[in-house]
């Protein structure tokens, strides 16, 4: 073989390896001088983390500086997969108390292998001494210490402070330009959802060395978070504790205002809910239990349940007749237990009569013929005015859930929507407040405060506020007209043959208010009590009713579904809110109360 | 059989020892500034382990220089024997260590032959070829596959090793061929290669592990990533590209430390290098080794006698292919083989290798000149 050859070759092979260390060179240009801004982010956006530190939720406390929900820790066990090469699954399933399927599917996420991936969410004190003690056994396992909400007072008023929850699309949208973590809790509910953006609080940063561990190993910047701001509520809790109580067990809703600052004092609405189950990320079989529920625990019935609004719709009733001068001088009218009208006949609650009934008896014995005669002589669209000028019919402006506005019947109504002519029966249903007339608990509490507050409704506000909110109405009304409602309501209460005397009088302090029985099936069968009719079939009750007479402080309605008569199911339950709410309130004014404690117990 | 006469020592190569001398030590620099402790974390002894080697590689090139290297063209075939025991015992004794039984524990160093062997099969193959007269034809082709080729591939496949068993191929179809083919038996080559590389592509592919199996799927189709190799080839881009123009500088570059990048001292040492010394620094290096392969050809060219010529080729067309493996790798050109960067990579045997055969590459241009015939 000839050595040129061989050297030309090699020179040949020499001439490729220039060309390839050219090609590297030119991949090194690329990479380094053209790309090399992008990746020079990158290795810095590698070591650097900026992780949020969550900014503790301001507190709500109720009108007397009561907290109703404090902030506690929260662990959850969980893996960090960069720092754990092989996981048992069995043995680490059996030692967190989770199914071992789940536990694998939850591996299976897709995160950064420094970032923790969560087996089991809120465990007990217990589970986290178990867990740590045994936590060698299994590298990367960790816990994992959370802020989430305790809300002191459970169930009580649940519907009024709410809860927290994962955020809806909406909200991820709003937390993408603030900074807050898109898995930070979020208010859903009452309170928390209503002033959630107050109550948030502006994050921390806190900026680290990392390295592909996660490990941090340099703190390089913190700003630390700020706080939400605490919500003082026109809520009492012990008020709201009191009337749930006196439900004993029953379904239904309660409104309480100041009458003077339209402050409202409780909300009741039963059943309840535990609002600590969602603080936790609520289990499913909890969620199912709630929505399942046939008793609809997240109705809001204060707000958002209307009903036929009973006797109690008389003193719309009584108001206008006053107000319009129908009556004469001295009219009275013979109660003989039913009128007829045509074909029909309309009867008396009472069967044996009521006799000779004037305006003051008719509201303190609850005369429905009485009501019959006087609607006949308004009409039903005089009616409607009056329940309007009420507030029937219409929103209260209340911010807490969307509530219904209950309905108000007219002839136009009924001829443009049904295409029927108003019949003169319908107006005697009208007058007794069954029907179509629809209420709220909410309206019916703002109805008898108007009564009390002599036709000025201040807006029903769930906050507390330095100065008194806005009118939402001032209904004109003669002095004589709130003289002789509000005589009647004390009438009901006091005199003997009122229909709350042996159910709502008190000896402490001078009740006025009026029962109410919403019929829940028009046709009930003839002479049955309540008592022996299944309850699905039971008129609702209702009571309202305002304390002390002379001045009064607060106004409240309670409504009990499928309670049977107002009288024995509802006003006691308001008897027992309004002494307990009287003692509190002159006991507190004796000691110049008010004052905001701090309770951080 | 030593033979040092005052004319060789005058003519010893100084431009190639202070290139190979100058490299490991930039490399035990970089190996030294990648594994500083960050944190609280310990001490990392690497960068001393290396020196050390480093020691024993200087020892051995000036070993490597002293005889006049025909003599080990009469004891190639004694060389070869002893690296075919060498590979046997690692798979019977060895250690195991990153799922591969590759190394003999020898007290605190551990030694690599399969990073020896290279060596050793250059000296055997070239010592063959040299033999032969004339232009080969295919049947001296499959009778030097089998003697040299088949046997160590397949010990080194089964640790496995597949980097090292591709480049034995390479370094053989490049001897070879430089040795010069009859055009019919490249033809022949041509034909059998294309009909047997399904079946050879195949038989190859059943035998990998999946690991390996993975890296080639993420570098032909880097969408795919079935074990996150694609992170590793991210990282090492994103670790190059960070140096930039003039890089980091020295001690400040954060990849390798931070644990962004796997096998920082190791493979991926070059990608720290230029995270800390930019495109500058690249081209610096880049240079030196292309003027130690330039400075290897033109001793193969001077070489006194075909052995020599065949011996310094070869040495060549290993760096080559170690660098462009390696380098095209840590750029992304190439997919993820773990096959280290002469004389920069952590690593001692492979450090004793090189330099070792970067000591029969002086002593073939030391003693260029036909004097003793």
């Amino acid at each position: 073989m000839s050595s040129e050859n061989l050297t030309k070759r090699i020179v040949i092979s020499g001439y490729v390896i220039v060309i390839v260390f050219f090609v590297f060179f030119l991949r090194l240009w690329q990479i380094q001088v053209l790309e090399g801004k992008q990746y020079r982010q990158h290795s810095y956006s590698n070591r650097i983390k900026v992780l949020k530190i969550p900014a503790p939720r301001g507190i709500i406390y109720d009108r007397n500086g009561k907290a109703l929900v404090k902030n506690g820790p929260f662990y959850s066990a969980s893996l960090i997969p960069g720092a754990a090469s092989e996981v048992d699954t069995a043995p680490l399933a059996s030692l967190l108390g989770i199914d071992e399927d789940e536990l694998i599917s939850r591996l299976s996420a897709d995160v950064p292998s420094f970032e923790s991936i969560k087996l089991k969410e809120g465990l007990s004190m217990e589970e986290v001494a178990f867990i740590e003690a045994r936590r060698s056994d299994f590298p990367g396992l960790i816990i994992e210490t959370e802020v989430t909400r305790h809300y002191v007072y459970g169930e009580i008023g649940a519907h009024v402070v709410g809860y927290l929850g994962m955020p809806g699309p909406e909200k991820l949208e709003v937390y993408k330009n603030s900074g807050i973590p898109p898995d930070a809790f979020t208010g859903k509910w009452g309170i928390e959802a209503l002033y959630d953006s107050e109550l948030t609080g502006t994050p921390g940063k806190k900026v680290v060395e990392v390295d592909a561990l996660g490990r941090q190993l340099k703190l390089v910047r913190e700003e630390p978070p700020v706080r939400g701001e605490d919500i003082r509520i026109s809520l009492d809790i012990e008020l709201q504790r009191e009337i749930e109580g006196a439900f004993d067990g029953k379904t239904g809703a309660a409104v309480a205002l100041d009458v003077e600052s339209g402050d409202i004092l409780s909300l009741v609405s039963l059943p309840s809910f535990d609002p600590n189950l969602f603080s936790r990320g609520i289990s499913a079989s909890d969620w199912r239990a709630l929505n399942e529920n046939p008793y609809f625990p997240f109705l809001n019935r204060a707000l958002q349940s209307q009903y036929p609004p009973g006797s109690v719709f008389k003193l719309v009733v009584a108001a206008a007749a006053l107000e319009e001068n129908i009556l004469p001088d001295g009219f009275k009218v013979n109660c003989r237990g039913a009128i007829r009208h045509g074909r029909w006949t309309y009867k008396c609650w009472k069967r044996s009569g009521h006799g000779n009934v004037d305006i003051h008896k008719a509201i303190v014995e609850s005369c429905d013929v009485f009501f019959y005669e006087v609607g006949r002589l308004l009409g039903i669209d005089k009616i409607a005015e009056y329940a309007e000028r009420f507030g029937l019919g219409l929103p209260s402006g209340i911010e807490v859930v969307e509530e219904k506005t209950g309905f108000i019947p007219t002839t136009a109504w009924k001829e443009n929507t049904l295409d029927q002519p108003w019949y003169i029966g319908e107006t005697f249903h009208a007058s007794i407040g069954q029907g179509y007339v629809l209420a709220t608990p909410l309206q019916q509490a703002l109805l008898v405060l108007a009564v009390a507050n002599s036709g000025t409704v201040q807006k029903p506000s769930i906050r507390m506020k330095k100065e008194i909110s806005d009118v939402l109405r001032r209904i004109v009304l003669k002095e004589e007209t709130v003289e002789t409602l509000k005589d009647g309501l004390r009438g009901v209460v006091n005199e003997k043959k009122g229909t709350a005397y042996w159910s709502a009088r008190s000896n402490k302090y001078v009740l006025a208010g009026k029962t109410g029985t919403s019929q829940v099936i028009r046709l009930r069968e003839e002479g049955k009590k309540n008592e022996e009719i299944e309850e699905r079939f039971r008129d609702h009750a209702w009571f309202v009713s305002f304390a002390p007479y002379d001045d009064p402080k607060i106004a409240m309605s309670v409504f009990v579904e499928h309670g049977g008569h107002g009288s024995s199911a509802a006003a006691p339950i308001a008897k027992k809110a309004m002494e307990y709410y009287l003692d509190t309130y002159i006991e507190g004014s004796e000691q110049e109360g008010g004052k905001i404690i701090n309770d951080k117990s | 059989m030593i033979n040092l006469d005052r004319r060789s020592i005058q003519n010893f190569d100084w431009l190639t020892f202070a290139l190979v001398l100058l490299m490991s030590l930039v490399g035990i620099m970089t190996i030294y500034s990648t594994t500083r402790p960050i944190g609280n974390e310990g001490v990392s002894l690497f960068y001393l382990k290396q020196s050390v080697w480093l020691a024993i590689a200087i020892l051995a090139l000036l070993v490597c220089v002293a005889f006049d290297y025909n003599w080990l063209l009469r004891i190639s075939t004694h060389l070869y024997v002893i690296g075919l025991v060498a590979l046997v015992l690692v798979l019977i004794i060895g250690t195991t260590g990153m799922g591969a039984k590759r190394w003999i524990s020898m007290g605190p160093l551990n030694f690599q032959p399969s990073e020896f062997f290279r060596v050793i099969f250059i000296i055997s193959i070239a010592s063959y070829l040299s033999k032969m007269k004339g232009l080969i034809d295919f049947m001296d082709i499959v009778k030097a596959m089998a003697l040299f080729l088949l046997i160590p591939f397949a010990l080194i496949i089964k640790e496995p090793d597949l980097g090292s068993a591709m480049i034995l191929f390479f370094i053989f179809v490049a001897v070879v061929f430089m040795r010069g083919v009859h055009k019919k038996a490249l033809v022949i080559i041509i034909v059998v290669g294309l009909i047997s590389g399904p079946f050879m592509g195949k038989i190859v592919w059943g035998q990998l592990k999946d690991y390996q199996k993975n890296r080639l799927i993420a570098f032909v189709k880097p969408e795919v990533d079935p074990s996150g190799i694609g992170y590793q080839i991210d990282q090492s881009k994103i670790t190059i590209g960070s140096g930039r123009f003039f890089g980091k500088g020295y001690m400040k570059g954060t990849q390798g430390p931070f644990r962004f990048l796997p096998e920082k001292h190791t493979d991926f040492i070059f990608a720290v290098f230029a995270e800390e010394w930019g495109f500058l620094g690249c081209a610096l290096i880049l240079a030196a080794y292309l003027t130690l392969l330039m400075r290897g050809l033109d001793t193969a060219v001077k070489a006194k006698d075909t052995f020599g010529r065949l011996t310094a080729f070869s040495i060549v067309i290993m760096f080559l292919i170690y660098f462009v493996i390696n380098v095209g790798m840590t750029v992304g050109m190439m997919p993820v083989v773990g096959v280290p960067l002469p004389f920069m990579s952590y690593g001692g045997t492979s450090l004793v290798a090189n330099f070792a055969a970067t000591g029969i590459l002086i002593n073939i241009r030391m003693r260029r000149f036909a004097l003793f015939y």
